[in-house]
């Protein structure tokens, strides 16, 4: 350790801006710090790949055969379930790593800077985005591998996408707040099973709730998941259910009204212990 | 009127849950020293530093860091600090230079200069090598001095070290101890939580010992060691009946009370210069034929100062293992 001085003469005192500018520029950067992340976890990526895959090949040629459902081939039934059930995973891998870097500590160091502190927030549901982005393309190549053909407009297809992306995003904030509450990778885990999948599997994802019991359908035709998938399967399918995309909308945005604010609120919070 | 002093904590109280990591904390460092906190696991050390660098609230008491209320004008504080804490926070995913730029914007400097720093300090810490590679690759002690780096990249007039030393080998740990003391050389306020004695020794313009949240001593390096003794030889003869023959010999040399442990034919001589006299004793007690099965010259550890303080041993001072583990987390 010789040489260059460790304190410098240069000019390192924080610059001065409007806030709304550093809530920006430290988005941008802790986004990139996380894009730059998602290359070299290949495994994260595979794994967020490889579960909705495998489910669509346990329901297409294990289960899909017993399924009956009106009006379309069960490949293109299932394919909107598995397309939000990847959603929710993504959302979830969000979560997971913000407990990780709470885990480690560096948290903590991004609290003891000068730093617009939403951007560790916002910075990671950003970039986690294009993650997603990249995961609902290897579904829809798997998807089309197995027989799903949707019909219409390309256009509503890519409207579909988009609402995936929006469903993810707003989801994520769910698993945000899980992280900062549970700040351990496992205990998130842990929670999305009591939280995620009664809404996955209690849902129209792989089966019509017309063969639920009442009270389980009432529940399966209502809560956020199933409706975000009838609204995305009509896109897919060319018989676009305006209810549904207009209650999907109403449950992304207000998803994203309650769960950003109450995040915030909980990261400054549990960090100020 | 008296300069503000550079950290300023009165009365800090600190609860988590049932565990009072703070009880009525007192401590004060003026610009440009270096003030080691000594203590074992659970005293405090950690919370003390958590509240200064505004990672934390007191629940009572108050602080002040640069002359500014940790609490009240926490964001401008932050701007005046260091943090490198005893778990090596870096992104373990980026390289250590990518590590040093982020870092370097989000303490609002421009790119450019955000570049240029994380290069000097690559560089200054012996780095360079390592700069385009994943930190998860780095050893334990190539992760500490890129923590450091990032804690020194807008040349912070005051740098808060938890436990920097921790974990390293001897090399890292003197190589640690060189950078701590060219810092202070440069002006630098540094507040230091250790558990090594020689390390706030070396170190320190004034040390305070705490245990259970309280200051329970402080002065210079030299005034502690008066208050509990300095360096002692210890020796163990090989026969019993050599044992008063060994005492009068080393007796001259001694600088307070004489132990003696008969059935472990043990002797402990306080002296003053002790590597000086070694050689000394030893010709003696050569000269009367004593045979030694153990000859040591200890310097006063941790141990001693606080079993000379409390009363107890540090290890009945620590909290049990599931308690700092839960600490830890938060």
């Amino acid at each position: 350790m010789k040489s260059p001085a460790l304190l410098t003469t240069e000019d390192v005192t924080p610059r001065s801006h409007f806030a709304l500018y550093w809530t920006f520029a430290h988005a941008w950067v802790l986004a990139k710090r996380r894009l730059t992340q998602i290359p070299r976890r290949p495994d994260e990526l595979l794994l967020a790949t490889l579960q909705p895959t495998m489910l669509v090949l346990l329901f297409r040629y294990v289960f899909g055969g017993a399924i009956l459902v009106p009006g379309t081939s069960y490949a293109n039934y299932l394919m909107a379930g598995v397309f939000v059930l990847a959603s929710l995973l993504s959302s979830l891998a969000t979560g997971i790593g913000l407990a990780t870097d709470l885990q480690q500590g560096l948290i903590d160091r991004f609290r003891s800077l000068p730093m617009a502190h939403s951007a560790v927030l916002t910075g990671r549901t950003l970039a986690d985005l294009v993650r997603d982005v990249f995961v609902v393309l290897v579904i829809w190549a798997v998807g089309l591998l197995v027989g799903f053909r949707p019909a219409g407009n390309p256009l509503a297809w890519l409207a579909a996408t988009g609402f995936l992306l929006l469903t993810t995003f707003a989801f994520s904030w769910l698993a945000i707040l899980l992280g900062l509450v549970l700040s351990s990778p496992e205990a998130v885990q842990g929670a999305s099973l009591v939280i995620f999948y009664p809404l996955l599997f209690g849902s129209n994802a792989f089966v019509p709730t017309s063969t639920m019991p009442d009270w389980l359908r009432a529940f399966a035709d209502h809560q956020p998941i199933s409706v975000v998938m009838s609204a995305v399967r009509g896109l897919l399918l060319n018989q676009p259910d305006a209810a549904a995309i207009g209650q999907a909308l109403a449950w992304c945005v207000g998803l994203l009204v309650i769960f950003i604010p109450l995040a915030a609120l909980v990261y400054r919070r549990r960090t100020a212990r | 009127m008296a300069k503000t002093p550079a950290i300023l904590a009165e009365g800090l109280y600190k609860a988590y849950g049932k565990t009072h990591a703070l009880d009525g904390l007192d401590l004060v460092a003026e610009e440009g020293t270096v003030l080691g906190v000594l203590g074992p696991n659970g005293a405090g050390k950690t919370t003390a530093v958590r509240i200064l660098t505004t990672l934390a609230r007191p629940d009572r008491g108050r602080a002040e860091v640069a002359g500014l209320d940790v609490v009240k004008h926490a964001r401008t504080v932050r701007e005046r600090i260091g943090l490198s804490g005893q778990y090596a926070a870096v992104d373990e995913l980026l390289t250590g230079y990518e590590n040093l730029k982020m870092f370097g914007q989000l303490y609002r400097l421009p790119g450019a200069v955000a570049k240029r720093r994380a290069h000097d300090l690559l560089e200054r810490f012996d780095l360079v090598e390592a700069a385009g590679r994943v930190v998860k690759t780095y050893s334990g002690g190539m992760r500490r001095r890129l923590d450091l780096a990032a804690s020194l990249i807008i040349s912070p007039p005051i740098l808060f070290l938890d436990e920097p030393t921790t974990g390293l080998d001897p090399r890292g740990r003197f190589a640690m101890w060189e950078v701590i003391r060219d810092l202070a050389a440069q002006g630098t306020t540094v507040l230091l939580t250790t558990q090594y004695l020689e390390e706030a020794d070396y170190l320190a313009t004034l040390i305070v010992v705490i245990d259970q949240g309280r200051v329970i001593a402080q002065g210079t390096a030299d005034e502690l060691k008066t208050q509990i003794g300095g360096e002692r030889l210890e020796l163990t003869v090989a026969l019993s009946s050599d044992l008063n023959v060994a005492l009068q010999v080393v007796r001259p040399y001694s600088s307070g009370e004489i132990q003696i442990d008969r059935e472990r034919r043990h002797l402990a001589v306080p002296v003053t210069n002790g590597a000086k006299l070694l050689a000394a004793i030893v010709r003696d007690l050569d000269g009367a034929q004593i045979a030694l099965s153990d000859l040591a010259l200890r310097r006063p550890t941790l141990d001693d100062v606080f079993f000379s303080l409390t009363g107890r041993a540090v290890s009945e001072a620590e909290p049990p293992e599931e308690a700092r583990l839960q600490r830890s987390k938060r």
